[in-house]
């Protein structure tokens, strides 16, 4: 016995895909909704994309370093929560705060629960309600359109501020669901242009990142539930409504990318469909009838917490293990 | 287009056939010291009958089986006893071996090489000829082939399926056969058809081996009780279980038996083997062996005789081209890596495959990341993600609970992991264990 060859079990032939391919698409997946809200909002939106990323990268090596554990920031997983919260946040947001945000998703949500893969909510969802809760006001404050003038920080902050169209509609105006689709309108930095988010979103399924399941069924129970709440209104069935809910607010951004997120959702295939059942459900509960007009945030950080237990409840029939075709007799 | 398949499972990128799939069946003849370890099968070991010195020939019946779940064991050479001792087997466990010196005169035992007509053999007789051939399953578990021919409900048997997938990316050892044996592989089918008046055989074959199907359909077009069926090509095609339902649509669980499902399922070897046997007097001593993988110079498909050496067969290959990382018996997916090429070649052996590389190494496991992959990949439609959990808390109560037990080993989980997992690692210690418990009990 002169050579010795390496011994491992089965299987010795891996695929191609790491986790480190995946996060780069899925950031990849996230670039066209991040172009258009630099073009949409304006160079401090840039600003603040870069102080979110910048933010949780930093804060995760800070965090592994000091804590004396492998250093994980090349995975990508970082640089998604800092891009995903940065999208979530109104452009006019001061910039400590989207730090401060940033900082909360990856030590608090992330790292002090096990970091990669063990966060029991969406990171970056988990930082905006903590904003939202935190800074009410300037989370809530959108810019409604560029202006040539606003280039610095301050500017902005003190510009122009206004609705968004779910805001307008839930006070009964009417609204342009064609500029919501392209994504000229009010909102946080990357969920106004359903059009861009769609793009990203079809990457991500080309490249079998993400499968369609969630975002359809998600966005459809939205749908039918609008449908219902508007026909069932004093004014009759209005598709626009409908059209406007489901191009509206985060749903698009949260329906995709965040509903999505593999941590944070069931990894039963039948728990997925629940999941995202739930989220039309309470997403259209909250904004239909809670005091916000948003509704996507809280829907998606709430069944995040429900999900052990759907996944309890989903756990499939082995196969031979019932059903008819079983052969035994 | 209707092709037989399951569902879930893998694509693996590069199958690997390519390189060895184009040559023949080449017969080769090793001198030096043949080894027969007494288990090269699933149940009891054999028991030598033979003593150090005793002279043996080809065909002789050299291990005698030890209860209904066994198999003989036969000589594939003649030549003296040399030493009934331990000696290391494929799996890295050192196993009660026959050695004999080949004296390379292949004297055989009387009537060996006969033909014999099957059509005047009761079952009883066939079942008796198989067991004494030492037939066992040739697709890698073992199965001793007398008992899977001896269902309980002999009269509900309505599927022979001859297992042609060889979904095992860089085997092609079985595509050989079919397309340079296939008149032994109809032989064989007809002597289990006979066993089983209501069956009807299929021989399922993946598409990527369109010749050896159109070969087999066009012997087959006037048999009516016999049928090639395309799969589709995908791993585990060929997995037992996934094969009866690729072909009959019905399921089976851990628990059960094919026979349950009225199915008996056969390697394409196997069925050569009971051929061989049961018509031409020879027992099993041979068996096709693909020689493949980046490290070999040249690539090809070997019929060895059971008790070679595995380093015999690398030289008859032309030996390495530079030092493999990593080599192994089987294929990539389910076969087992070998630290020392010192063992003979069994009646499971399918191949040999040496890697430059061991991707196994290169890749550093690191968080999961709860993607769901393995979910999509396992045909066992179980969630190996919770499994992985559960077998590294050594909580077996869970493990069994969300049916770890039903898993078989195939390693597409590990396959399509992007953290690196070693997922089916885990599920094999974790259900050893179990069954080590169950066996306490």
């Amino acid at each position: 016995m002169n050579e010795m060859y390496n011994v491992s079990t089965s299987p010795h032939m891996l695929c191609n895909r790491s986790t480190k391919t995946i996060m780069r698409d899925v950031v990849i997946g996230l670039l066209p909704a991040t172009f258009f809200g630099i073009y949409n909002f304006g160079i401090r939106a840039l600003v603040i994309i870069l102080a979110c990323v910048a933010s949780a990268v930093l804060s995760e090596y800070l965090f592994q370093k000091g804590m004396h554990k492998k250093i994980t920031v090349g995975d990508y997983s970082a640089i998604i929560t800092g891009l995903l919260l940065a999208l979530n946040l109104p452009v006019s947001l001061p910039i400590w705060m989207a730090v401060l945000g940033s900082v909360f998703a990856i030590i608090v949500v992330k790292q002090l629960f096990g970091g990669l893969g063990q966060n029991f909510m969406n990171p970056a969802l988990g930082a905006r309600c903590f904003l939202v809760i935190s800074f009410a006001g300037r989370m809530t404050s959108f810019a409604v359109e560029k202006t040539g003038s606003i280039i610095n920080g301050r500017m902005a902050v003190d510009g122009v501020s206004g609705a968004t169209p779910l805001t307008a509609l839930k006070a009964g105006e009417s609204v342009d669901v064609m500029k919501m689709f392209i994504g000229t309108t009010g909102g946080t930095i990357g969920e106004t242009s359903a059009l861009a988010i769609l793009i990203g979103g079809l990457y991500l399924v080309i490249r079998k990142v993400i499968s369609p399941k969630i975002p359809c069924i998600y966005i459809g129970t939205v749908a039918v539930f609008t449908a219902i709440y508007s026909a069932c209104s004093q004014n009759g069935f209005d598709f626009n409504f409908v059209l406007a809910h489901i191009c509206g607010g985060g749903l698009m951004l949260g329906a995709v990318f965040m509903a999505t997120d593999y941590v944070t959702c069931p990894i039963t295939p039948m728990g997925k469909v629940v999941f995202a059942l739930l989220l039309g459900i309470f997403t259209s509960i909250f904004r239909l009838f809670g005091g916000s007009a948003e509704g996507v945030s809280y829907a998606i950080i709430f069944c995040n917490l429900l999900v052990p237990l759907i996944e309890k409840v989903t756990i499939p029939t082995a196969f031979g293990k019932g059903g008819n075709n079983n052969g035994s007799r | 287009m209707g092709l037989g398949t399951f569902k879930r499972g893998i694509h693996p990128a590069d199958d690997g056939k390519d390189i060895s799939k184009d040559y023949p069946i080449k017969k080769i003849k090793t001198g030096g010291e043949y080894v027969f370890p007494m288990s090269q099968h699933i149940g009891a070991p054999a028991q030598p009958i033979v003593n150090v010195g005793d002279y043996v020939k080809v065909g002789q019946k050299i291990g005698e089986s030890t209860g209904f779940i066994s198999a003989v064991v036969v000589s594939s050479v003649s030549g003296k006893v040399k030493a009934i001792e331990d000696r290391m087997t494929v799996s890295g466990n050192k196993v009660k071996s026959i050695v004999i010196d080949n004296d390379e005169e292949y004297n055989a035992v009387d009537g060996f090489g006969q033909d014999r007509d099957y059509t005047k053999l009761s079952n009883e007789e066939i079942r008796n000829i198989v067991k004494e051939a030492g037939i066992v399953g040739m697709g890698g578990a073992g199965f001793p082939t007398h008992v899977k021919l001896t269902p309980k409900n002999e009269d509900e048997i309505t599927h022979i399926i001859i297992n042609g997938a060889e979904c095992e990316p860089y085997l092609t050892s079985d595509y050989r056969i079919m397309l340079e044996e296939p008149e032994r592989i109809i032989g064989g089918i007809k002597v289990v058809l006979q066993m089983f008046p209501k069956a009807e055989a299929i021989i399922g074959i993946e598409v990527n081996k369109q010749d050896a199907i159109e070969k087999l359909q066009a012997m087959v077009e006037n048999e009516e009780r016999i049928s090639v069926m395309p799969l589709k090509v995908k791993y585990p095609q060929g997995a037992e279980r996934q094969l009866v339902y690729a072909t009959t649509h019905k399921e089976i669980n851990s628990t059960m038996l094919p026979a349950d499902a009225g199915c008996i399922v056969n390697n394409i070897d196997t069925i050569v083997a009971v051929y061989m046997a049961v018509c031409k007097t020879t027992p099993l001593i041979r068996r096709i062996i693909t020689v493949t993988g980046d490290a070999i110079n040249n690539p090809c498909n070997i019929e060895a005789r059971t008790g070679m050496k595995y380093m015999d067969l690398i030289n008859e290959a032309g030996g390495f081209k530079c030092k493999p990382e990593k080599v192994v018996s089987g294929g990539p997916m389910m076969g087992m890596a070998l630290f020392t090429l010192d063992i003979p070649v069994v009646k499971t052996s399918s191949a040999i495959l040496s890697m430059t590389k061991d991707e196994v190494a290169l890749n550093e496991p690191t968080a999961c990341i709860r993607c769901g992959r393995c979910v999509d990949a396992c045909p066992s439609k179980l969630i190996p993600q919770k499994m992985y959990q559960y077998s590294n808390n050594i909580d077996d109560e869970s493990f069994e609970h969300i049916n770890g037990m039903e898993c078989y080993e195939c390693g597409c989980c590990t396959y399509v992991c992007p953290a690196k997992l070693r997922l089916t690692q885990a599920f094999k210690l974790t259900r050893r264990r179990i069954m080590d418990n169950r066996r306490k009990k």
